[in-house]
């Protein structure tokens, strides 16, 4: 999928995020709306799946380690034919698929469980290894928040990655800069990060993470990379593509209204 | 005199045979290998075996990862560290998901000995249970150890499996059945039942003994599976002997007391009374200093029989 039309289906998907929240009530727009780039570019160009067979053998997969930006991956899914938009009008709700944060049993396409910060990317580093022990050439993605870098089993899957040469494991850092309290660095210090993942013996990349052209070139980029897993650290802006929500921590955990909505959405068609 | 075997050393035997008949089982530890016994199946199959060093949280999440891949995964370390320091990572990453792996904890309980309170757990039985979809087994001997452990890895889904560091009494023949979910009745009597698990089953059968000696005649239940747990033999049991012991090398707060006491108290009520760790932390010396001074020791589970008497 060309640029142009990478843009058009992030467009969508940040305006099928801002419909569910409005619709939930509550929910994570700002993390949801950094990640919807790279979310879009995985769903729509550089993963091998198949939406009318979310279980095909030999697949890539994408575990979405920050959990809380589910309706970034929901909205990526639904549209490349997972299961219908409308679906997701009952996100958070009693009884619906669509989990605060996503549950891989109740919805197609979800690999992983996720939610409490840190894991995902550990079981994404066992995916991983299960696919080299089979020999596969699957590739393994996760996507994980700047502020998630804070839990220390982070680093302990970031060493043991490195030890163990995961070459087929991508990690996509979310590096908007803020969390619930405010700024990462206010909160706790995480840069810089990627020299941390250097020093751990990562491939790194670092790159605008709205920009699609760099988003691609670092997936082939890692793809070229022998012996080492790669860590793309993608600076973005919280809350991107709403001018209200951007740069704002408070739009971390806090659904828009009815007006905000309609203002968001229309932001988003110009 | 009776052969003594720690469960975790037939733990690393039957591991090696689960090795060459499933070639998708991988074995993973926390740079204990030699004490857990994983170092068994790391020699014959060094392609299926990781580790992953001093970092219990990663471990269990990289296990899950690994078995929502397809591979079934035996993931080892004391127990004091599998399920204390890496709890939350096993509630979520591998038990909310169901994945496919077999918690094979070792060095349980106060038997751990000389290292003191630190490496003492006697909570992770109740941790285990408390999450949904968690089989938790705790085998009273190697034989046991062995079928159980078989038996984990051959069903689908989450387990704990308990082991000890110390030398214990075989008391199963290799061609007594230990069946996951079943109790077994190891002693027939009518006055009480002692319902055990782990190494306190053998001191529950030298109880047996001493209490005959006083005209008590004791019925003996090994509960090797804490749950699912065999509902129905407790409640024959209590409506049998009308008394019941339970006795556990593990706290008497979220054990196998509060699981048997469940049962009893829902079907069919009667008087029983707990032996276990007391709500205390331990202290480093010998296994067999340690189960005296707090109180799991056969001698401990007549006193507590009778005061039921």
């Amino acid at each position: 999928m060309d640029k142009r039309e990478l843009q058009e289906k992030a467009r969508e998907v940040r305006k099928l995020i801002i419909r569910s929240l409005n619709a939930a009530g509550s929910g994570h727009p700002g993390g949801s709306l950094s990640a919807a780039d790279m979310v879009t570019a995985l769903y729509f160009d550089e993963m091998n799946i198949d939406p009318a067979e979310p279980d095909m053998k030999g697949r890539d997969k994408f575990i979405l380690s920050k959990g809380h930006a589910g309706p970034a991956q929901y909205a990526a899914l639904a549209l490349r034919g997972y299961f219908p938009q409308e679906d997701l009008m009952t996100l958070r709700k009693m009884g619906s698929k669509f989990q605060g944060h996503p549950n891989m049993h109740y919805v197609p396409g979800i690999e992983m469980s996720t939610g409490s910060l840190g894991q995902g990317f550990s079981v994404a580093c066992g995916m991983a290894q299960a696919e080299k022990i089979d020999g596969s050439d699957a590739r393994i993605y996760t996507l994980l928040g700047d502020g998630e870098l804070q839990e220390g089993m982070i680093w302990e899957a970031a060493m043991s990655a490195a030890h163990y040469g995961l070459d087929n494991l991508v990690a996509l850092i979310d590096h908007n800069g803020l969390q619930i309290d405010g700024k990462n660095d206010d909160v706790m210090k995480v840069n810089p990060v990627g020299d941390k993942f250097a020093a751990f013996g990562w491939n790194v990349i670092n790159i605008d993470g709205h920009d699609f052209d760099q988003i691609c070139d670092a997936f082939e980029k890692a793809r070229n990379c022998k012996g080492k897993p790669t860590a793309i650290v993608a600076e973005t802006i919280k809350g991107k593509g709403v001018s209200f929500m951007e740069g704002q921590a408070g739009w971390h955990g806090k659904a828009p209204d009815d007006e905000q909505t309609r203002q968001a959405l229309e932001e988003l068609d110009r | 005199m009776t052969e003594k075997i720690a469960t975790r050393q037939a733990y690393g035997e039957i591991l090696r045979e689960l090795g060459e008949e499933y070639g998708n089982l991988i074995v993973m530890d926390a740079d204990l290998s030699g004490s857990t016994k994983t170092a068994e199946f790391a020699k014959l199959y060094p392609e299926r075996f990781f580790n992953m060093g001093i970092a219990e949280q990663n471990l269990y999440a990289q296990a899950a990862g690994l078995a929502l891949s397809g591979k079934i995964v035996c993931a080892s370390t004391f127990a004091m560290f599998a399920t204390g320091r890496a709890y939350e990572i096993i509630r979520n990453s591998i038990g909310y998901t169901s994945a496919n792996v077999k918690i094979c904890a070792t060095h349980a309980g106060i038997t751990v000995g000389e290292d003191g309170a630190s490496h003492q757990t006697f909570e992770d039985i109740s941790l285990m249970r408390n999450i949904p979809g968690m089989t938790v087994i705790n085998p009273s001997d190697a034989v046991a150890a062995k079928k159980l452990i078989r038996q984990a890895v051959e069903m689908d889904g989450p387990c704990y499996v308990r082991l000890g560091r110390a030398a214990v009494p075989v008391f199963y023949g290799e061609e007594d059945d230990v069946v996951l979910g079943k109790g077994n009745q190891v002693r027939d009597g009518g006055d009480l039942t002692i319902i055990a698990t782990g190494i306190m089953v053998s001191a529950a059968v030298e109880a047996a003994e001493e209490l005959k000696n006083k005209g008590i005649d004791a019925r003996i239940i090994d509960i090797h599976t804490i749950k699912p747990i065999d509902e129905e033999i407790i409640i024959k049991a209590a409506s049998e002997t009308g008394k019941i012991v339970t006795a556990e090398e593990h706290s008497i707060i979220g054990g196998l007391g509060d699981a048997v006491a469940q049962v009893v108290v829902k079907n069919h009520p009667v008087p029983m009374a707990f032996v276990g760790q007391k709500d205390v932390f331990g202290e480093s010396g010998k296994p067999d200093q340690l189960l005296e001074k707090y109180g799991m020791t056969s001698s401990d589970i007549v006193k507590a029989a009778e005061t039921l008497i």
